[in-house]
């Protein structure tokens, strides 16, 4: 009994962590028609970035926010530099972010070193929950609030703003979003930050569980991909749902089935490719 | 396909071979001999994987699962199941093969970005799997080779002869994929990247096209583990990563795809910034990845392309 | 800011030697010998790679005290990452000998990367001071190019269990370990002596090596075990302890350590939780004699930190190549003659006390057992028992300890599990 509790609360912990680091994926590959491969490293560089910012002293949620927007302001000027000069070219493009993830890990290396580095949650979550006679970390139930907050944040901003409006007007048609006169490029920019920002954000958020370690961007990575195919390109709802699949698929992977644990992460990923390629939520084919 | 006319091209060819042929003699000690049988592996990988991306121009980013599949099956037949070499090999191949044959009906299922994840997908299953069913592939600790083969009764334990080995197998394959390039079947390969609705409407079975480059990628990509396996004599997961799978599409990309030398010239350049220039740079991964978005970015054809076109644009 | 180990060290023999300008390296005025070239292979990526800036720490600071010079000779040492990864450490290794022409090696840091290179090591015979605890490199297949002074994965295992039956009186233990066969070999001798002497193991974890949350795993331990036996390589233990206290279990299942699990490397990095962890090791920083407190001044003062499992490694590796060096007059590219002449080391007194090898090329010294305290304000692993003269057999003779297979995951069968 005890086993099934705890397994739920990490799945939800984890799923929660995934919907930080793949709402963003989503978003871009939805828009831009893009797999963002330095996805994973910008997880990897909040992380690394809050390390740094804790061992400064600066208050946990702040370093959050802190990565967050560091990752965010890197992300930008990938799309501007680089993106922008490959524009059309989608598959260069993606290649693209393969050859920036390998330099930023590899500069990662440089300055935080090989070891693991793991962050320490904040000081009032640090003791455990108990409840039920079990105990429980009080800083993943954590986790799991502060991704519904974020889930709930990016829902009101793409169904009740106006840059919402135009980045759902991209993802479902791009050629009439330009018609109407959205700037896309100004576009493509501000949801490529954001993405970043999540995921640097996630980075952060996800240190106490996850530590900071190289390597950390290519275990990730896979966790985002499946979870956006499981939950459709473009989709909050899909990200948000397939996070939580994908959270406890891990989990409880791990534990039951420990000779097949990527098996049956990867497996569903493929089955969806295979039978349902837009996703449970897509709108669009991946 | 080499990009040089007439006689030109003969000297040039001959002068390569003849080089290749004595570069045991040339090399100031063992370990470039080594380093050298390394190149051709990997030659030989990036060839398998440039029916896919350069003649089908379809990306794949799960190309590992055959050099590390292969060099799995036949590491696991010979020190487990107690084949001999020219069994295990024969196998190998027939195996890694089929494997392709499923891989691609699943992967065909889409195309662009949607193949790039199935093939990415199947490569990491691949992978999860060498590292976690322990008892059957050793996990971490990977499979031991217990000796390379002996074709005809030559022992290839030393550099030399495991260099010409490798040559010869580099050859052959080259002059498999250079008689495609130019055979019919080539030309509708190159048809169904470019002009896919012309090529149905003309009557080619697109799919089955794709779906027979697919399994040839796969098998010479079994070859070229084999080549691996019997060069390391050991195998472990790290041969099915992801990684993996972004070097071998780099250094077809990087060197020009479309090309027969091309993705010769990309395995070379990788092949020595990994090796020799990580002995001089610690930041060669930096460099791997900077390498990389140049190329994109300045020669997206490639190297062997791009240079060509600047010596069109500079030279005589 | 710590002090690094270049690639290669400079030959500070030749510098000395060459009066006044020190940026030229003039030629010598005084004939100097060869530089002897080691080759080094170690971690700095990865899980394992804590273990590895150790090592390379201890190395450098070995050299330093003797300005690179062993028996008469300057020596190079050549370094080498190999990330972890065994098909790397192979690359690495052939680079080492074939590229450099080294006369021997120290490291490897894993078992697996020892694995790898077994062969390699046989055919071009390369003398290797391994660090890695792989337990056939020096049993069923015995390796006559292997000597290992630190220990084989269980050597330090089996007399825990003694003491986790006979003084501590556990009955029902649990055990978790990183899924290598490091984890599988040092569990394995922890669970055949424990049961020997009346205990059970009654669960079994393994978490694969790489994986940076133990939730999944921590929800697992059954809650009324005596203790958990951790085996734990690199960083995971304290990863793992501190998890394990997150989530409740902290003072309510004692936690007894493997050689790795508890290194005074992380104890700097953990607080209260930790007093009290018993565990076991070849080595242990508080111990006093005259080459460890060298060692623990010259850790302290170079890079801040007691020095562990890894630099007592690299140290006592150090000690032993230098008294083979001088066995042979320093003539160490006499492959034959070295690696004879380390089989043949007796040493009284090395950082870690008296090391000699049995004739599998192993190590036979004393075991120690540790327990967390607080001294002079930081964490120490003080010595309670020390086991001496403990051999990779414990207390079989070599016939009937080789006569089983090797440890491994299933091999002693757990007979106990619920």
């Amino acid at each position: 009994m005890q086993f099934w509790v705890i397994q739920t609360l990490n799945s939800l912990a984890l799923g929660g962590l995934l919907f930080l680091l793949s709402s963003g994926f989503s978003l871009i590959f939805g828009l831009m028609r893009m797999a963002n491969l330095a996805h994973g490293v910008f997880f990897m560089l909040g992380a690394y970035l809050g390390v740094t910012l804790l061992q400064a002293g600066v208050n946990f949620w702040l370093a959050a926010l802190g990565g967050g927007l560091l990752v965010a302001l890197l992300g930008g000027l990938l799309e501007r530099c680089v993106l922008r000069a490959l524009a059309g070219n989608e598959q260069g493009q993606v290649l693209v972010t393969l050859g920036v993830s390998f330099i930023v890990a590899d500069l990662c290396l440089v300055v935080w070193g090989g070891d693991p580095i793991p962050l320490s949650p904040p000081a009032g979550l640090r003791a455990p929950l108990f409840f039920m006679g079990l105990a429980f970390p009080t800083y993943r139930l954590a986790v799991l609030f502060v991704a519904i907050a974020a889930a709930v944040l990016l829902y009101v901003v793409m169904e009740r703003t106006r840059i919402g409006a135009m980045i759902r007007a991209g993802v479902d048609d791009m050629a009439m979003a330009r018609i109407v006169g959205i700037r896309v490029s100004l576009l493509f920019t501000t949801v490529f930050c954001l993405g970043a920002a999540l995921a640097g954000a996630g980075g952060v958020i996800g240190g106490p569980m996850l530590s900071a370690y190289p390597g950390l961007d290519s275990d990730m990575l896979p966790l985002a991909l499946v979870v956006v195919i499981l939950g459709g390109v473009g989709s909050l709802v899909g990200s948000f749902v397939g996070s939580f699949i994908v959270g406890g698929l891990y989990s409880f992977g791990t534990a039951l089935f420990p000779d097949l644990a990527y098996f049956v992460l990867f497996l569903p990923m493929l089955l969806v490719l295979v039978l349902r390629p837009r996703g449970l939520f897509g709108r669009t084919l991946a | 396909m080499t990009g040089l006319e007439g006689v030109g091209r003969w000297f040039w060819l001959a002068a390569a071979a003849v080089a290749l042929i004595a570069l045991p003699w040339l090399m100031p000690n063992d370990f470039y001999v080594n380093l050298a049988s390394q190149i051709l592996v990997y030659a030989v990988w990036a060839l398998s994987l440039n029916l896919l991306v350069g003649f089908a121009g379809m990306q794949s980013l799960g190309h590992a699962a055959y050099l590390g599949g292969g060099a799995y099956v036949c590491a696991w037949l010979i020190a487990n199941a107690g084949l001999g070499h020219a069994a295990a090999a024969l196998l190998t191949v027939l195996i890694i093969g089929a494997m392709a044959g499923l891989f691609g009906v699943l992967a065909l299922r889409a195309s662009g970005l949607g193949f790039l994840m199935i093939t990415l997908a199947l490569g990491q299953i691949l992978w999860g799997v060498a590292y976690r069913w322990v008892d059957f592939t050793g996990g971490d600790n990977g499979i031991r080779l217990p000796s390379r083969p002996a074709p005809f009764g030559l022992a290839l334990n030393q550099p030399a002869p495991f260099y010409y080995f490798a040559l010869a197998v580099f050859a052959v394959v080259l002059l498999v994929m250079w008689r495609i390039a130019q055979s019919p079947y080539g030309a509708a390969l190159r048809g169904t990247r470019d002009q896919p609705r012309r090529m149905s409407a003309l009557g080619y079975n697109v799919w089955l096209i794709r779906w027979s480059a697919f399994v040839l990628a796969g098998f010479w990509g079994g070859v070229a583990g084999l080549l691996y396996v019997y060069y390391n004599k050991f195998v472990s997961p790290q041969a099915l990563s992801l990684q993996q799978s972004a070097e071998v599409l780099i250094m077809t990309i990087l060197g020009g795809v479309g090309s027969i030398i091309g993705p010769v010239v990309g395995a070379v350049i990788i092949t020595l910034v990994k090796t020799v220039v990580s002995s001089y740079v610690d930041r060669w991964n930096t460099l791997l990845g900077v390498l990389f978005l140049v190329v994109i970015v300045f020669m997206p054809e490639g190297v062997v392309p791009g240079l060509r076109r600047l010596r069109r644009r500079f030279g005589p | 800011m710590s002090i690094t180990l270049r690639r290669r060290t400079v030959l500070k023999g030749l510098a000395a030697a060459s009066a006044g300008a020190a940026s030229l390296r003039a030629p010598a005025v005084i004939a100097q010998p060869a530089p002897i070239r080691v080759g080094f292979l170690t971690v700095k990526t990865g899980p394992l790679a804590s273990g590895g800036i150790q090592m390379e720490q201890g190395l450098t600071l070995y050299m330093k005290e003797r300005n690179s010079m062993l028996a008469g000779r300057p020596v190079e040492i050549i370094t080498a990452d190999t990330g972890g990864v065994p098909a790397n450490a192979r690359a690495k290794t052939q680079e080492l000998v074939e590229r450099n022409q080294v006369a021997c090696l120290i490291g490897p840091l894993a078992a697996f990367e020892a694995l790898a290179i077994d062969d390699y090591i046989r055919q071009e015979r390369v003398p290797t001071l391994s660090v890695a605890a792989a337990e056939d490199m020096t049993q069923r297949k015995a390796n006559p190019w292997f000597v290992r002074a630190t220990s084989t994965s269980a050597q330090c295992s089996h007399p825990m269990g003694d003491y986790a039956a006979k003084e501590l009186k556990y009955k029902r233990v649990g055990v978790i370990a990183d899924d290598i066969a490091y984890g599988h070999e040092l569990i394995a001798g922890f669970q055949r002596v424990f049961e020997d002497n009346g205990g059970k193991v009654v669960q079994k974890l393994w978490p694969p090596l790489a994986v940076p949350d133990y939730g999944s795993y921590i929800a697992q331990i059954k809650p009324d075990l005596d203790a958990l036996f951790i085996g734990f390589a690199g960083s995971n233990g304290f990863r793992f302890i501190r998890q394990f206290n997150e989530f409740g279990l902290g003072g309510k299942i004692p936690i007894i350590g493997g050689m790795t699990a508890i290194d005074e490397s992380l104890l700097k990095n953990m607080g209260d939780e930790a007093l009290g962890l018993i565990s076991t090791c070849w080595y242990s920083a508080q111990l006093d004699n005259a080459s460890n407190r060298k060692l623990v001044e010259g850790m302290e003062r170079d890079y801040k930190t007691d020095p562990g499992f890894y630099a007592a490694a690299t140290y006592v590796n150090g000690a032993v190549l230098e008294a083979a060096f001088q066995a042979i007059d320093g003539k160490a590219e006499d492959k034959d003659a070295l690696i004879k002449a380390l089989k043949a080391t007796d040493i009284k007194e090395t950082a870690r006390g008296p090391v000699r090898f049995d004739p599998y090329g192993n190590v036979v010294g004393n075991v120690y057992i540790r327990k967390v305290e607080r001294k002079g304000g930081k964490l120490v692993n003080a010595v309670i028992k020390t086991y001496p003269d403990v051999s990779q057999f414990w207390t079989w003779s070599p016939q009937e300890f080789m006569a089983n297979p090797v440890y491994s995951r299933d091999y002693p069968p757990a007979r106990f599990l619920e």
